[in-house]
């Protein structure tokens, strides 16, 4: 049984509509890549998850209970694990404040999130503000982590980052994948490191989910038909 | 600059070493004024909570400060007269136990507050603001149109309330009261601020999306944070009213809602001890300036012209650096 469904979701911004029909599916255990370009709707459908966007249309279903009408942190407290674009740290807090506001019970604590990041520990009574990109966006997934989720959503989370954060940042999305423990939904535009943890690949076009498969089965013309790349 | 903690601590003795100044030279009346000072420095206390950790702008918080202040004034009005509040099917008396005032002060500003919160958090910013504000004016009126106690005369309360064990009509011993209660609100705030609660109702004030997707309702977080923040508001409206033995609809009036906001400016948002000195300023400047001119208004609003442009983080931002509340 799939974890996450979204089954024939359109959503709008105002007059504007951005999703025409999107269907994703992930099964418990499994990392999804969710891909397209620049402008497809990859944000906005994770919007649509995690309950930041009002009325969207279609139905959208997790651990088997439909997300329709649920307030954002209902679906949160459900298991839904974001790590949005662009870090988003609470900035005037310090490292472990920003964990410590975050946590819910659950296997996520300090000891795992800190054998996960140890630069975490280090940092620990520094304001989140103050840290670099790379470590917060470490903050950002052990954040989301300590809400002990059933599905981690990240959002571009290695965009902007020094090549060598990035290995750091992909090593420990890496670890999480191999504990089993938690399904994976990625959007990224990093396809060499997709192809090492993900199992599926959801491309997504003009808001609608254009081609869906395994990530073995993305050959050279699915990626320059939908990707461009 | 120096420690939070360490300037905290001098702020502290210095509460207490002006009205022991005072109270060795014989000069009650600088004693009243240390009592004002931490009477307005809980009002602000609890009006920080809202602003400074939770970001709600309330610009009706005179409308607990009022209700504290009439608690006070119902109860004690009909112990002095011997009078029940409610004689039916059972009997309410008035009192003039303190305690049992600022329990009742207490409870009744924080369901005030459940009220108004319930209803203005709906909206947010200018809104929050406006509404805030027209809950404030609508008691304002009220007040004023409710002869029974006193309407736009306000109430007389002829003998301070009583504590047990202390004689409440020594400016000394009901300083020590209102410090009392002052170190213990500070503490509680202290606690709360550094508490899970607190870390997501600042979280919540900068970045609320952020907040909901890691599982926050920053609605419920926030009217509880109102309502705490409205019963210390309260309970200092109590002990302004047995100050003064007085309450009137003043208040409830906006103009005490602005002061209490000043408090907190002059002092520091967000920072514990912002209200403190800021209430303390506040006073001084009263006393000094309203001896110099009627106009002092217009030196304070120079000075709070200057702060907002010069020192965000108040008074306390310029003298300490922040400090996060937790190593790990």
């Amino acid at each position: 049984m799939s974890l996450l469904s979204l089954k024939g979701v359109t959503a709008h911004y105002g007059a504007s509509q951005a999703l025409f029909g999107v269907n994703l599916e992930i099964a418990e255990g499994s990392v999804v890549a969710l891909m397209g370009r620049n402008g497809m709707g990859k944000s906005t459908t994770i919007k649509v998850i995690c309950r930041l966007l009002k009325n969207p249309m279609g139905q959208v279903t997790f651990a088997g209970q439909d997300l329709a009408g649920l307030p954002a942190h209902r679906a949160a407290r459900m298991g839904l694990g974001l790590v949005p674009e662009g870090r988003r740290c609470f900035t005037n807090l310090s490292v472990y404040e920003n964990l410590y506001a975050s946590a819910r019970p659950g296997a996520w604590d300090f000891d795992k999130v800190h054998a996960l990041f140890p630069r975490l520990k280090e940092r620990s009574t520094q304001l989140a503000g103050s840290l670099s990109g790379g470590e917060q966006q470490m903050l950002a997934i052990g954040r989301a982590l300590m809400t002990n989720p059933r599905l981690l959503i990240l959002d571009e989370a290695t965009e902007g980052l020094a090549p060598v954060v990035r290995q750091e940042i992909w090593a420990a999305i890496a670890t999480l994948k191999q504990s089993g423990d938690l399904s994976i939904l990625v959007v990224d535009k990093t396809l060499s490191e997709l192809r090492r943890i993900a199992d599926r690949v959801v491309i997504l076009e003009r808001g609608k989910s254009v081609w869906d498969g395994a990530m073995t089965d993305l050959d050279a013309d699915v990626r320059d038909r939908h990707l461009g790349i | 600059m120096i420690r939070e903690g360490t300037l905290n601590i001098v702020i502290l003795c210095l509460l207490v070493a002006v009205p022991a100044y005072a109270y060795v030279m014989n000069e009650p009346f600088t004693i009243t004024l240390a009592t004002r000072a931490v009477i307005f420095a809980l009002a602000g206390v609890g009006l920080n909570l809202a602003l400074g950790q939770g970001g709600l702008v309330s610009f009706g918080h005179a409308a607990y400060f009022g209700m504290g202040g009439y608690a006070m004034g119902i109860l004690a009005s009909h112990a002095q007269n011997y009078d029940p509040i409610f004689d039916g099917a059972f009997l309410i008396e008035g009192t003039n136990s303190m305690p049992v005032i600022w329990v009742v002060a207490v409870v009744s500003s924080a369901l005030l507050a459940l009220l108004i919160g319930a209803l203005s958090l709906r909206t947010s910013g200018v809104y929050f603001i406006m509404v805030t504000l027209a809950f404030g004016q609508m008691f304002y009126y009220f007040a004023i149109s409710w002869p029974a106690y006193g309407g736009e005369d306000g109430l007389s309360i002829y003998v301070r309330n009583q504590f047990p064990g202390l004689n409440t009509l020594d400016p000394i011993q009901f300083f020590g009261i209102c410090f009392a209660i002052l170190c213990l609100v500070l503490l509680f705030v202290d606690r709360l601020n550094k508490s899970p609660f607190g870390l997501a109702l600042n979280g919540a004030h900068q970045n609320e999306e952020r907040a909901r997707t890691v599982g926050i309702n920053v609605y419920k977080l926030r009217l509880v944070a109102f309502v705490i923040s409205g019963a210390i508001t309260g309970l200092a409206g109590a002990l302004f009213a047995d100050l003064n033995r007085f309450v009137s609809p003043t208040m409830f009036s906006w103009a005490i809602s602005g002061e209490i906001m000043i408090f907190i400016i002059l002092g520091g948002v967000a920072r514990l001890f912002g209200p403190v000195v800021g209430a303390a300023v506040y006073i001084l400047l009263e006393h000094f300036l309203g001896g110099l001119s009627d106009y002092w208004f217009i030196y304070l609003g120079a000075i709070l012209l200057g702060m907002v442009l010069f020192a965000k983080g108040g008074i306390i931002g310029k003298l300490a650096k922040k400090e996060t509340h937790h190593g790990g």
